[in-house]
């Protein structure tokens, strides 16, 4: 994006009784129709999810550390089930699920599009608020009640024990006939809800980012990460009803009868995967296309240069969203489909390396004869560029559908997956969240927390997913609880990179933490003169309503 | 506290622009506490083994709180527009979000076409004997009964009620054109009487569609012609209902004076949601009852 010159209004005079207009505590939480307040209790919402999904995965990795079922038995009893192994490999799989699940429909989502999404397309592009306040609201306590809802799916019988255990992807049958009792029905309605909450947010979105940008802000001048935004908020409308109608016929071949996914009655288990990943690997670019936004405006501001490219960084996004929509079958090569299929699905899925291949040389030409800092959101942003370019490189061979014949759910998919999103989608959350933390909170968090935050997260990381390749080429399968002993040195390596992960992870919490006990104030702009999008012309944090008067770009 | 204003502020209410902050309300939380409700209850019936005798009326409650949640919340929305705030960019705002709302709806219903090709592209071995599903999969003779609609079933005549019907939902689109006609030239008289006419149409069509499933000489279910032809046929029949409500509300709303010939955005929404609906009768005419009954022996009634 070049530089925007505006002509804003003045802002950051002193006004004693300001807030006035500022609703008591009930009204402005709960009854809520301002897009910074939505915005927050977005990225609250997303942090416990985040908690309570990576405990999951920490769970994973302790029965992991060594080979052989220690622990699962007990944890399945201590959460109300038997006590045998049957129901504690049964909880394996209620874990798997429920961690997949709560990662992409309630932390990275909620947080890349409801809580960063809520809080900067605004701010970036000149309006007072989204299009539609009161349905901004909505879809945060659909989000919320949808997540209740998955989390009680747990405790409720779903099959060999207690939680529903078909993986995140559901598929049939083992999601229907093989999973008798209400716990799948009830993450069934948990993925109803947060898809329902998600379109109406991309509806919203897609209106604001169309309907009310500020006089002179043409698309063509629009920030970056609105692009990203606003080519998710896309993908998000298009795909999800998809993935509706696919688990409303999982719903009625469960309790009503009908044969949509039971060969018995003519139905056709494969149908259930293609309509799931029409929606799903759209559903890999909801997760990363915000992440991609966000690193591009930090790359800008820290190298204090226009981003390398700004009009092929916006349409390789628009080429990714569109190309993301035909190549879903990559992710069913070993479902036994013909040849030419196989070459079409892996030669479209290659062709998304180009677009991706421009976001990533330009960010690196954005980088090139600028003047960098390598301040906390910068690191996460380099972070993220390195291992984002891991998971895609690995991307690539698995697109092939030869390989995949060999790689198919093996830890080499587990790798590829979590360096895409758990190191890709995830840094670039971190990134955002100490970009714009400033911006948000009024405060200024520790850099040197930052720093050692970022640092222990990536090693940890990296210990913790690249030996899953080494894992996946041997041939370990993803999604069992238990292992030959020729797995165990990897599988206690990864384990360990847990552990190192975790303790990063706390330096973000006491950086948090530190930020609002003694934080120094933040200025209007922390980042100096690279920070040039519109969120930096108004005070940390912005008052209650901005943009009272709408400024205009030259 | 994240986003608290802590003394730096454009001054409070002098806003200077078209759009419409909306006072903080209630029923987006109500609406997704009720949508939890409706959810659960409906679980809870499903599975009333487990659950026990009072799932119904949970379920009961949260459709109720849902339709209270939809009644009050457009209750909000007519009374901001007469009360002047739906600007023309406001307006302009809730036409992108129509359309874009419909875009979403046409790709649920590609999800029911789809197992609908899915399973008429491809057909299996299954066929009806005696009224019950057997399948040969894998066994002697299954090539001579692999065909689509599935061996021995009987299928609606396409060119009787059907053909019925969507006569009767192209007509609907005529006169739902009459009333948008008759609400610009501001005949509110005219504007009424087309209203009417395309309710009841909406009315017979919905009629015509219960009796057809009354008689059908297929049940639900158990096959996978049934499960596809009910579901979307289905959810197009309930887009049918919510499209009459819709209409009906406009109706009233008629009937009150709230459409003027400038502004009538809600008539054009329910317009647009008609005509979307009648779209989607249309493909399901031709890909379902049509083309994907084709060459199956046709029931009497």
């Amino acid at each position: 994006m070049t530089d925007i010159a505006v002509t804003a209004p003045a802002h950051g005079h002193d006004h004693a009784h300001d807030d006035h207009d500022t609703p008591g505590f009930f009204v402005r939480w709960f009854m809520s129709t301002n897009h910074k307040d939505i915005g927050t209790m977005y990225l609250i919402f997303a942090i416990v999810a985040g908690i309570i999904g990576g405990a999951l995965s920490g769970m994973m990795r302790l029965e992991l550390l060594e080979p052989g079922i220690q622990y699962l038995p007990g944890w399945a009893s201590a959460l109300g089930g038997a006590g045998d192994e049957v129901a504690g490999k049964h909880f394996w799989n209620v874990m798997i699920t429920a961690h997949g699940l709560i990662m992409v429909f309630f932390v990275v989502m909620p947080a890349t599009m409801g809580g960063f999404g809520n809080w900067f397309v605004p701010l970036m592009i000149g309006a007072p608020d989204m299009a539609f306040p009161r349905m901004n609201n909505v879809s945060l306590w659909l989000t919320t009640v949808a997540f209740v809802m998955l989390v009680g799916s747990m405790f409720v019988p779903g099959g060999s024990g207690l939680g529903a255990g078909t993986g995140w992807t559901v598929y049939a049958p083992l999601s229907t006939s093989g999973s008798a009792g209400p716990a799948v029905d009830m993450a069934i309605f948990a993925i109803h809800l947060a898809g329902a909450a998600s379109i109406l947010g991309a509806i919203n979105f897609i209106t604001t980012i169309f309907n009310m940008r500020a006089p002179g802000m043409t698309l063509h001048k629009m920030p970056l990460f609105v692009w990203g935004v606003l080519v998710t908020a896309f993908l998000l409308l298009l795909s999800l009803p998809v993935l509706a109608a696919a688990i409303t016929m999982l719903l009625t071949d469960r309790n009503f009868g009908t044969t949509f996914y039971d060969a018995a009655g003519g139905g056709d288990p494969v149908l259930y995967q293609h309509l799931f990943w029409f929606f799903g690997h759209p559903e890999v670019y909801i997760m990363i296309l915000p992440g991609f936004g966000m690193v591009s405006q930090i790359i800008s501001t820290f190298s204090k240069k226009p981003v390398f490219g700004y009009l092929g960084m916006a349409y390789a996004m628009v080429a990714i969203g569109v190309v993301g929509f035909i190549v879903w079958a990559h992710h069913m090569f070993t479902v036994g489909m013909s040849v030419n299929l196989k070459m079409y699905f892996t030669a479209a899925t290659m062709v998304i390396a180009v677009p991706t291949g421009i976001k990533i040389f330009s960010w690196i030409a954005t980088m090139w004869g600028g003047s960098m800092s390598f301040k906390t959101p910068m690191v996460w942003s380099l972070g993220f560029i390195f291992m984002f370019t891991v998971g895609g490189v690995t991307g690539v061979v698995l697109a092939n559908g030869g390989v995949d014949t060999n790689l198919h759910d093996t830890y080499y998919v587990v790798a590829h997956f979590h360096y895409v999103l758990s190191l890709g989608a995830v840094f670039s959350l971190f990134a955002g969240f100490y970009y714009w933390f400033p911006k948000m909170s009024g405060r200024m968090y520790s850099e040197v927390l930052g720093q050692l935050h970022f640092w222990i997260f990536f090693i940890g990381v990296n210990v913790m997913f690249f030996p899953q390749h080494f894992l996946g080429q041997q041939g370990m399968p993803r999604r069992y609880p238990d292992y030959p002993d020729a797995y165990a040195f990897w599988h206690m390596v990864s384990s360990y990179g847990y552990v190192i992960m975790a303790v990063g992870l706390a330096f973000f919490f006491l950086n948090v933490l530190y930020a609002f006990v003694a934080g120094k104030k933040a200025a209007d702009n922390p980042w100096g003169e690279g920070a040039t999008t519109l969120e930096w012309t108004l005070s940390s944090p912005p008052p209650f309503h901005q943009f009272n008067e709408l400024p205009r770009i030259a | 506290m994240l986003g608290q204003n802590n003394g730096n502020c454009d001054m409070a209410g002098a806003k200077n622009h078209d759009y419409h902050l909306v006072n903080p309300s209630i029923w987006p939380l109500f609406g997704s506490c009720a949508a939890f409700l409706m959810f659960f209850g409906l679980v809870m019936t499903m599975h009333a083994d487990y659950f026990g005798g009072a799932s119904k009326w949970v379920f009961g409650l949260g459709i109720m709180a849902v339709i209270a949640t939809f009644f009050f919340w457009w209750g909000d929305v007519v009374k901001e527009s007469q009360e002047g705030h739906h600007t023309p960019v406001v307006q302009l705002h809730m036409r992108y979000g129509m359309i874009l709302f419909i875009a979403s709806e046409v790709m649920f219903f590609v999800g029911w076409f789809w197992a609908w090709f899915d399973f008429a592209l491809f057909p299996v071995p299954v066929e009806i004997v005696d009224g019950a599903v057997q399948s040969l999969f894998g066994q002697d003779g299954a090539d001579a009964i692999t065909q689509w609609p599935p061996k021995g079933l009987e299928v609606m005549d396409a060119f009787s009620l059907p053909l019925l019907n969507t006569l009767i939902l192209l007509c609907s689109g005529t006169t739902i054109t009459w009333a948008h006609h008759a609400l610009i030239h501001g005949d509110r008289d005219g504007l009424i009487k087309g209203l009417w006419a395309t309710i009841i149409l909406g009315v017979v069509f919905s009629s015509i569609q219960a009796y057809e499933y009354a008689v059908a000489p297929f049940a639900f279910g158990e096959i996978n012609y049934s499960s596809a032809f009910y579901m979307a046929t289905g959810f197009h029949g309930f887009h049918v209902l919510v499209g009459t409500i819709f209409l009906i509300v406009c109706l009233v709303r008629a009937y009150k004076g709230h459409f003027t010939p400038k502004q009538h955005f809600g008539f054009e929404a329910a317009a647009w949601y008609w005509h979307f609906v009648d779209v989607v009768w249309l493909f399901l005419f031709i890909v379902v009852y049509v083309w994907g009954g084709w060459g199956a022996p046709v029931a009497a009634h």
